[in-house]
């Protein structure tokens, strides 16, 4: 049996003190902030979905002309692995295996969050090129206002990412240190269960036959 | 009362990676391979989604309803209920909107 968690998410754990006991609130603020933008993507899921129809396409392109499901595929595995490779660094943590171990797996996250930017300005590029513009249609607004909504997300979370690398260097391994990384490994999976929703319906619900 | 020990909980991990990884390489293949269609297809889609976002929440966001402090339940839930309110409500009325045109 393990100890009782003072907030959702992996906790620091007991041997953590003030920082553990810390965490509760800030962790929970954190939360607040969290649903705050699920709401925010819930409605923009919406209003996509008003208009993801031939009506709404308004005779321009298509997902079919415009979308790649090979690359969406690769770009899912990559935040997937991503996901797990935050966990790990987030383990590391909460059992003291020092700063080295977490800074690999953090920078693990990091390349592989690039990397999913990388394939995914690819596939904007792409349906640019085939003139799947925002102006073209009602559609693609919706679409441009959802897909790269979440792709700023993961720019600011590899910026973020960044950031707690430095500060783990510069500032060590302080209680301040850990539950902002507590946050960000919030942040980051949090993103992941967003692209769920997103592969589910804009590319698969899009490209199904 | 003693904490899980690094092993077992990297192997939770795991096993939710291992999960999620099942519930998207189906739908996936299922579109790649066009092994279905139509609303069957569709609803399949909608519930491997509904498992990995229930996959993802419990091992890499750790919500466990039986161990969390009350108020953080309620904010989930409650952002849950305003979502489904605002997002089922838009739908209802862009819909019937539709269909009347």
């Amino acid at each position: 049996m393990s100890t009782p968690n003072l907030h959702p998410g992996l906790n620091l754990g007991t041997r953590h003190g003030a920082a553990h006991e810390g965490a509760e609130t800030i962790v929970f603020g954190f939360w607040i902030f969290l649903m705050s933008d699920l709401v925010i993507f819930g409605l923009v899921f919406a209003s996509y979905l008003t208009v993801a129809n031939p009506m709404g396409m308004a005779g321009g392109p298509g997902p079919a002309d415009a979308f790649d499901l090979r690359s969406v595929f690769i770009q899912t595995m990559i935040l997937l692995t991503s996901s797990l490779t935050f966990g790990f660094a987030t383990l590391a943590m909460r059992h003291e295996h020092g700063r080295k171990t977490i800074a690999v797996w953090l920078g693990a996250s990091l390349l592989l969050g690039l990397g999913f930017l990388v394939m995914e300005l690819r596939d904007f590029a792409h349906m640019i090129e085939v003139g799947a513009v925002p102006q073209r249609s009602g559609f693609w607004s919706a679409f441009w206002g959802l897909v790269p909504l979440h792709g700023l997300h993961v720019t600011i979370g590899c910026l973020w990412i960044v950031v707690m690398l430095v500060q783990m260097a510069v500032l060590g391994l302080i209680p301040v240190v850990k539950t902002r990384l507590l946050r960000l490994g919030l942040f980051w999976h949090f993103l992941d269960l967003i692209w769920v929703a997103i592969f589910s319906i804009v590319y698969l619900g899009g490209l199904m036959p | 009362m003693t904490d899980p020990d690094h092993r077992s909980e990297a192997r939770l991990y795991l096993a939710g990676f291992g999960l999620a990884l099942t519930l998207t390489l189906i739908p996936f293949g299922l579109v790649h391979w066009r092994l279905m269609q139509g609303r069957a297809l569709a609803i399949t889609i909608a519930v491997l989604a509904v498992a990995q976002i229930v996959v993802h929440l419990r091992y890499f966001l750790h919500i466990n309803l039986s161990r969390q402090k009350r108020e953080d339940l309620q904010l989930i839930l409650f952002t849950v209920l305003l979502l489904a309110i605002m997002a089922f409500g838009t739908l209802w009325i862009m819909g019937n909107l539709a269909t009347r045109m």
